[in-house]
């Protein structure tokens, strides 16, 4: 195995502080870290946001000019969707999954340090547009032709094709991990239809990100080729059709909306039946729900394209579709309710979040129906009502289930309680604040105020809605610094939480907090749907323990390695090159090649330690 | 609730011989391989041939179309071995590639490719 | 942070088949669920080429530069680098390396072949010579493509017997060349791929027991991903080549 591995540089047995995480391949570790750049890119898409609401509080304002107004408009949908959802998301894919079927890790866990490394990567190249010159300005959903070299020169626009593609690399190495992970990983006894909420709804949106991305990377490369080598794709001169690229975003975005919003009910059929004491309300067809979501997905996109003028018949075909897939919403949101009803319900902060996140959720939905009309579509595409609309579904959605899982995971993830006081009033502070920004902005849509103005005059009555909207901003903010007080204190110096501080019901909570390295001293064989549950109330026979010591020896886990972020490097160091020069492009191409070799004939443990008996199977 | 046993698990479930790396008991001998090309290369040709019979015209589409889904087919089932291999690959591999000649179709519909 | 205790010492001790849920190998499964993405990769750039068939406005089209016999010839490399990459395998299976070391070198031969021919095939395309007789131009106009009637229009002025020049297709000159050159020139990219990890797998064959009838997963997964790119040929072969005789569409 020697003779091909690299050994230039000594791989890492036991590595300490911050070298440790560099090379953790740890799904814990891996899952802190995605957490911790997601927060930090929530935060730097906040404050795009609050500087665009600073500019709309009053008519004729003049704090940032229009050329800035449109950079941050795009790049505040780049971020929140791409690099804070998304990754907000995956940071709780890899701390949960494995623990919550009872695994030690994913099925690749180089390639999981890989995915984190790769978003990074992408992470940085999009945010480093700011510094070399010019933020992205087309739009989050960059429509041609306004993304044509003729419209756009300068390097905004590549920075954004180029940092998606690479995101779109981490993305789709995590999906195919997490789908791998599920199918193959899970301890004996948690078959399919025992799975957690959280898992299923985690396969399902790792299976459409699978299948979702691939679009996206055409289209992108597509317009990398029209802007850098002169081809014809969305080119209006030569016969080429700027709807294409609306097609092709919109074939992946819809799908997209769905990979943001479906962790985030995952998480909340977590915490509900928690907080409620009992089971979920119809555990199958809550994930067949799922399920016909995610297939439905695909059947609705020209909704985004009502007044391209498709015709009468894609119009009403996809106004039927999209007002179909109301349907397994609404079973969903009937099942929530149902869980909660004749529960022994606490409200503790993440079922404060659980129930918001019903309640903004619904709004969101009906307004979603309402532009799923093509006819009264027409009023509102382009208007703020649509802002409303996303904004009630990602933030009072996504975001709104994501704040309860860092919550509700608190006391597994850091070790500590978390305070419950200041956890009560972020989740009222932000509740508030939420409704405060973003509920005018159906009335202000129906009025006809369209979205991405950078101003508007005095005289169209918008002044004061604005006002109040900048205002539940600042609300919003509040909550948010409150919530990070509490989040660093109580990480810091909070009490020590328990094992199973809620009387939870999955194998996560059957564990120490936080887990060890190794999560399962035994692998658990499963035997209920709600195990832990069961197993705490003694309804299922408790499987005596086969001996093991107590203190993880004899548990073979695999090494560090710090492949997986040569090649992230690598895959950096060319984005810089395919928008700056080829030869950066081929050193960056070398590097994670040579990455890619050495990781490829790294054994998964030591080859010194013992005559080779490792596979070459390497992942 | 917990009492009930899905049947999910029977699709999922490695068979007597699904250990590992699927079954490979029934594996096809080289021969057959070997007739498997040869059939591949006989439907080429007849793609070919049809092709260069002008007077069928447009009537070429649907017959190729046919000969070609046979030659993918046969690819996907003998060489990637989806026939004697586990069913949730060939679930996994049938579920992509009929969203992929959905969407082809659908965007081709939404440009007017077909007379509606 | 979350302090972890320390790490268990790390024991080499691998099962060669580890144990799953399915008992299906972790790396076959993510190799099939990469192939269904890789089928929405290839769907989207078909559907493009297909929107845009027949929307070109100057330039080549299919009917001018396409030569049926020469691709048909290289489909043909292509399949049969399918077969001996299928029996490379099943002699792997069967124990014997010399036959699965033939085969595959085969496979890598034909393969490179047909990524002659492609390069060749570009290099036809760009290079692309117009022949006109304008005397049998001025006789039968009809007889002649669009383009090249475009191209006798303007250079068969009087006194000319015979006009020959370069006008080539690349990406750049129309809808046909962009599209065109993007979905093969990326089906090129997956056989080069293809023909890099064959190559590695081959040398690797030469190391002592790295590929044996019991390992022969990491050959189960470079055929698996041979034989993809052989099916993607198998639908880029009638769509853009055999289909495009057709300037568009009937309606």
């Amino acid at each position: 195995m020697t003779s091909l591995s690299v050994p230039m540089i000594k791989r890492p047995v036991h590595p300490v502080g911050a070298w440790g995480w560099i090379t953790t391949i740890d799904h814990k570790k891996i899952g802190i870290m995605y957490g911790i750049t997601a927060f930090i890119n929530f935060l730097i898409g906040g404050i795009e946001a609050i500087i665009m609401r600073a500019q709309l509080s009053g008519s004729n304002a003049d704090i940032v000019s229009p050329e800035v107004f449109n950079q941050l408009f795009t790049m505040h949908g780049t971020t929140m969707i791409f690099l804070a959802v998304m990754p907000l998301g995956a940071a709780f894919f890899n701390y949960l999954i494995p623990l919550q079927i009872g695994a030690r890790d994913v099925a690749f866990p180089r390639l999981n340090a890989f995915s984190y490394w790769v978003f990074l990567a992408g992470t940085l190249m999009l945010h480093l547009s700011w510094f070399m010159g010019e933020a992205p300005n087309a739009g989050w959903f960059a429509y041609a032709p306004l993304t044509s070299t003729a419209f756009n020169p300068g390097h905004g626009v590549d920075f954004w094709i180029v940092s998606l593609q690479v995101l779109g690399i981490a993305s789709l190495a995590a999906a195919f991990n997490f789908i791998v992970t599920i199918i193959n990983m899970r301890a004996p006894g948690m078959h399919m239809m025992r799975l957690p909420l959280f898992t299923w709804m985690t396969l399902i949106t790792a299976i459409l990100l699978v299948l979702a991305f691939p679009v996206i990377t055409v289209a992108l490369l597509e317009l990398l080729f029209d802007r850098n080598y002169g081809m014809n794709f969305f080119f209006t001169a030569a016969g080429g059709d700027p709807v294409l690229w609306q097609h092709l975003f919109w074939v992946f975005g819809h799908p997209e909306v769905y990979i943001l919003i479906l962790p985030a009910m995952g998480i909340v059929s977590e915490i509900l039946p928690t907080f409620s004491k009992k089971p979920l309300f119809g555990y199958s067809t809550v994930i067949l729900a799922g399920v016909i979501i995610a297939f439905m997905g695909w059947l609705v996109w020209s909704h985004h394209m009502f007044t391209v003028g498709l015709g009468p018949i894609p119009n009403t075909v996809f106004t039927i579709t999209t007002i179909a897939i109301a349907v397994p919403t609404g079973i969903k949101i009937f099942n929530w309710i149902f869980t909660i009803w004749k529960g022994s319900v606490e409200f503790r902060t993440p079922m404060l979040f659980a129930v918001g996140f019903i309640v903004t959720f619904t709004i969101g939905g009906i307004s979603g129906v309402m532009h799923a009309m093509s006819a009264s579509d027409a009023q509102q595409q382009d208007t703020y009502f649509v802002v409303a609309h996303f904004h009630y579904v990602l933030f009072g959605g996504a975001i709104m289930g994501i704040f309860g899982a860092l919550y509700y995971w608190f006391p597994k993830y850091s070790g500590k309680m978390y305070n419950e006081g200041q956890g009560k009033t972020h989740f009222w502070l932000m509740f508030i604040g939420q409704n405060l920004t973003f509920f005018p902005m159906h009335f202000l849509g129906m009025d006809g105020m369209p979205r991405r103005i950078y101003t508007y005059g005095a005289d169209m009555g918008w002044t004061e809605v604005n006002a109040l909207q900048t205002a539940g901003s600042i609300v919003i903010v509040l909550s948010v610094l409150v919530f990070m007080k509490n989040f660093i204190q109580s990480w810091r110096s909070g009490k020590q939480a328990p094992g199973d501080p809620w009387d939870a019901r999955t194998l996560e909570w059957s564990i120490s907090s936080p887990p060890p390295e190794y999560n399962f001293e035994e692998i658990p064989i499963v035997q209920d749907r709600d195990d832990w549950w069961a197993r705490k109330r003694g309804l299922v026979p408790r499987i005596a323990p086969s001996g093991a010591s107590g203190d993880g020896h004899g548990i073979h886990m695999p090494q560090p390695s710090f492949w997986p972020l040569v090649a992230a490097i690598g895959i950096f160091v060319g984005a810089w090159g395919v928008i700056y020069s080829v030869p950066v492009l081929i050193i960056g191409a070398g590097i994670m090649i040579f990455g890619v070799y050495a990781w490829s004939f790294e054994p998964v443990n030591d080859p010194e330690s013992e005559a080779s008996t490792a596979s070459g199977d390497a992942n | 609730m917990a009492t009930e046993q899905m049947t999910d698990d029977h699709t999922l479930a490695a068979g007597p011989n699904g250990a590992a790396e699927g079954s490979h008991s029934e594996h096809p001998t080289p021969l057959t391989y070997f007739k498997v090309a040869m059939t591949l290369v006989v439907l080429t040709i007849l793609e070919v041939v049809l092709f260069l019979i002008d007077a069928l015209s447009y009537g070429i589409i649907p017959v190729i179309a046919i000969l070609s889904i046979a030659k993918f087919a046969l690819v996907g089932l003998f060489y990637m071995h989806l026939r004697f291999d586990h069913r949730l690959f060939y679930t996994m591999f049938v579920v992509g590639l009929f969203l992929a000649l959905g969407v082809v179709f659908a965007i081709m519909g939404l440009f007017s490719w077909f007379d509606v | 942070m979350a302090q972890a205790p320390t790490t268990p010492p790390a024991v080499v001790h691998q099962e060669e088949h580890e144990k799953t849920t399915t008992g299906l190998n972790h790396k076959k499964l993510l190799m099939w669920a990469f192939l269904a993405s890789d089928c929405m990769f290839f769907g989207t750039l078909i559907a493009t080429y297909l929107v845009y068939k027949g929307k070109s406005k100057v330039g080549a089209l299919p009917e001018d530069v396409f030569s049926i016999p020469v691709t048909s010839v290289s489909t043909f490399v292509l399949l049969m680098s399918s077969m001996s990459m299928v029996l490379a395998y099943a002699a792997l299976r069967r124990g014997s390396l010399k036959g699965f070391r033939i085969w595959l070198l085969s496979t890598i031969l034909l393969g490179s072949t047909f990524l002659g021919f492609q390069v060749f095939e570009f290099y036809e395309f760009v290079n692309h010579e117009v022949t006109i007789d304008c005397h049998e131009f001025a006789a039968n106009p009809d007889g002649f493509s669009p383009f090249e009637a475009g191209i006798a229009g303007d250079e068969c002025t009087e006194g000319v017997d015979e006009y020959e020049g370069t006008h080539g297709l690349t990406p750049r000159t129309n809808l046909f060349g962009t599209t065109f050159f993007t979905l093969t020139g990326l089906h090129g990219t997956h056989v080069t791929i293809g023909v890099i990890w064959l190559l590695g797998l081959f040398f690797y064959s030469f190391k002592k027991g790295a590929v044996t009838p019991a390992r022969h997963l990491d050959t189960d997964l470079a055929a698996l991903y041979w034989h993809f790119v052989d099916v993607v040929w198998i639908i880029i072969f009638p769509v853009v080549y055999l289909f495009g005789v057709f300037e568009g569409f009937p309606t």
